[in-house]
């Protein structure tokens, strides 16, 4: 189904896309279906820059169990990361 | 008369007068006058797929026209960028999907080969829409492809701007197709029960068909959800449906 939930975050930081690297203040996290993912829906995200138009878009479409696996991911390697850094 | 189709992208006038991009597909030489339908695009937007389904029709001999719902969102955008923009501002409003259908109704009743009659058929948020269409507008036969919230609340902190709207089925101005998956959850069988219900008190004509072992999506060619079984069968029942109501 179109699940229509979506959550919304300001961020900071770069993305690349087709273009080449922008810098990118909004993110958005949903579930629902994907475009290109051959799954019936995926945790989507996209890094966006709304000021620069709806193509200032890098977006990935994970399966659930990706999505997961990711976030232990980030979670971990911002954990270990030496402090001080950020 | 030729089975010669012509397909491209034009701009039509919708809600509040303003110029939007639709996707044209109609028949070249149909020898006689035709019906109109409306192709309303599913949510992840106005894409090669759905222009697929918008020359289908023109090749069975309709006159179709495909808006872009999320044209002033990105315009010129690619489909799933614009769709992304919609999404991120909560999707549209239901009074300027009607005016935009309205438009491309009267586009279609302009053409000169039109027989004055207009069809409109949608699928997922699309199929909601193509109820709110016919609960808005004079129009001649509308089909829901599982359309979701026609019933129902939808979940608990749902940004978009959508709905039910089932109370205004006594509105409903031509005969319904609803096509749907037994196994889908939005709508659910009970939902689809529950929209029969009310078609059925407010005296309306209708045909609807749940189709076994099909979910959500079942029409989607380039996805998991594709069942050929009830693709296939779904779209003779759409094309009887239409030349019995749009001849």
């Amino acid at each position: 189904m179109c699940t229509y939930l979506t959550e919304k975050i300001a961020i900071s930081g770069s993305a690349k896309g087709a273009a080449g690297w922008f810098r990118v203040t909004d993110g958005t996290v949903y579930f629902d279906h994907p475009v290109h993912a051959s799954y019936g829906h995926t945790l989507n995200i996209d890094f966006l820059a709304p000021q620069q138009g709806p193509s200032a878009r890098v977006a990935v479409e994970l399966g659930a169990e990706s999505a997961r696996a990711l976030m232990k991911a980030i979670e971990a390697v911002l954990e270990s990361a030496p402090p001080g850094l950020e | 008369m030729s089975d010669a189709i012509i397909a491209e992208s034009i701009m039509i006038s919708g809600h509040g007068g303003d110029t939007i991009e639709a996707y044209s597909a109609r028949p070249l030489e149909p020898g006689k006058q035709v019906g109109g339908v409306v192709v309303i695009h599913h949510m992840p937007g106005y894409d090669a797929g759905t222009k697929e389904i918008a020359r289908r029709f023109a090749v069975h001999g309709y006159n179709a026209v495909l808006p872009n719902l999320y044209w002033r969102e990105a315009p010129g955008a690619s489909p799933d960028d614009a769709a992304a923009a919609a999404r991120a501002v909560g999707g549209v409003p239901d009074e300027r999907l009607v005016g935009d259908v309205a438009g491309a109704a009267a586009f279609l009743r302009g053409l000169s080969t039109s027989n004055g009659k207009v069809g409109v058929i949608g699928y997922c948020s699309g199929g909601r829409q193509s109820f709110l269409a016919a609960v808005s507008l004079p129009l001649e036969a509308a089909v829901d492809c599982y359309g979701a919230f026609v019933v129902g609340d939808p979940p608990a902190g749902m940004p978009l701007k959508v709905g039910p709207i089932v109370d205004k089925t006594p509105d409903l101005s031509c005969p319904l197709l609803g096509l749907f998956g037994a196994e889908d959850k939005y709508p659910s069988p009970s939902e689809v029960a529950e929209l029969e219900s009310a078609l059925k008190a407010a005296g309306k004509t209708y045909e609807f068909h749940s189709y076994e072992g099909a979910g959500h999506a079942f029409f989607s060619v380039n996805r998991p959800a594709y069942r050929p079984e009830a693709a296939v069968d779904g779209w003779q029942k759409i094309f009887t449906f239409f030349g019995k109501y749009l001849a």
